[in-house]
């Protein structure tokens, strides 16, 4: 597999290193990533840089994951990047309103490296 | 599993969630720290001087929280960030807010149907021992546990 960029898009910096560190032991190369406290900031990064991954968490200030997936469809750097919402939101109906906005995965946290594994290599696999 | 609305219908107290409350906390402890939760000591009398709170609204509304001493707070943010205690710094609170949120959420998920009714808040930490939280609850839900041979406490208290 080639090496990927990545986004990720937590309110935690916390969260976002762990999510790093469990791409990295998922064995995704990453090349760069990039990272942001919100939505918003997320189309910030997006507007100057093409990414091959987006992780996204949902409850975020100024501009929740939700929000953020729903502008990405007018974002040319996010045209076809894979979407993997994680979150502590794990209702049914959190799932399917990020699925329907355009979202390719959802893990809930707590979570586990394995679990990032098997929901991200799979999209990264259709879209090399 | 029951639904939401049944157990907030047939049970006032809610004591039948208090294991809920410990299987989450459980869960969030070894999936994200890699370290199991113990039984707690009760010789133990360490001053729980650093709290966590998240906000539940909805369906169910409340204050989840979690109190520990501090340096057993750095140890969990350390465990969480795979960094020596002496190198976690500042995100100390990011790391022990997201461990109440993590449980909060793990927490209402094993409720069938109250995820969708029930919002959480981001978390808040307060550090010292120094003052009251006056919620406005009608009950509280308590969970004792041991973590790394410190005591840490979880409460749940419930507005009806």
């Amino acid at each position: 597999m080639n090496s990927i960029r990545a986004l990720i898009v937590d309110d935690s910096s916390v969260m976002r290193k762990i999510v790093e560190r469990s791409l990295r032991q998922a064995g995704i190369d990453l090349s760069q990533v990039f990272e942001a406290g919100n939505g918003a900031e997320g189309l910030t990064v997006l507007a100057e840089n093409r990414v091959d991954l987006i992780l996204c968490d949902i409850n975020m200030p100024v501009m929740d994951g939700l929000a953020f997936v729903k502008a990405l469809a007018d974002v040319e750097n996010a045209k076809g990047t894979p979407v993997v919402m994680i979150t502590t939101e794990g209702s049914e109906a959190h799932v399917v309103q990020a699925l329907s906005l355009g979202a390719r995965g959802y893990i809930r946290k707590p979570f586990t490296p394995d679990q990032v594994k098997e929901h991200v290599i799979p999209l990264l696999a259709v879209n090399a | 599993m029951k639904t939401a609305s049944e157990l907030l219908a047939n049970n006032h107290n809610h004591q039948e969630w208090i294991p809920m409350i410990e299987v989450a906390a459980r869960e969030v402890f070894e999936l994200m720290l890699h370290c199991k939760l113990g039984v707690p000591d009760p010789a133990t009398e360490d001053a729980l001087d650093i709290t966590s709170m998240v906000g539940l609204a909805g369906q169910l509304c409340g204050v989840m929280s979690l109190r520990c001493t501090a340096k057993a707070a750095t140890l969990m943010a350390s465990k969480m960030l795979g960094v020596e205690p002496d190198k976690v710094g500042a995100e100390m609170c990011d790391a022990f807010g997201e461990i109440c949120n993590m449980i909060a959420g793990n927490f209402k998920n094993k409720i069938a149907g109250l995820g969708e009714g029930c919002m959480l808040s981001v978390p808040t930490v307060i550090t010292g021992q120094d003052y009251s939280l006056h919620s406005l609850s009608d009950s509280a839900l308590e969970v004792n546990l041991q973590f790394e041979g410190t005591p840490i406490l979880i409460s749940l208290q419930l507005h009806s």
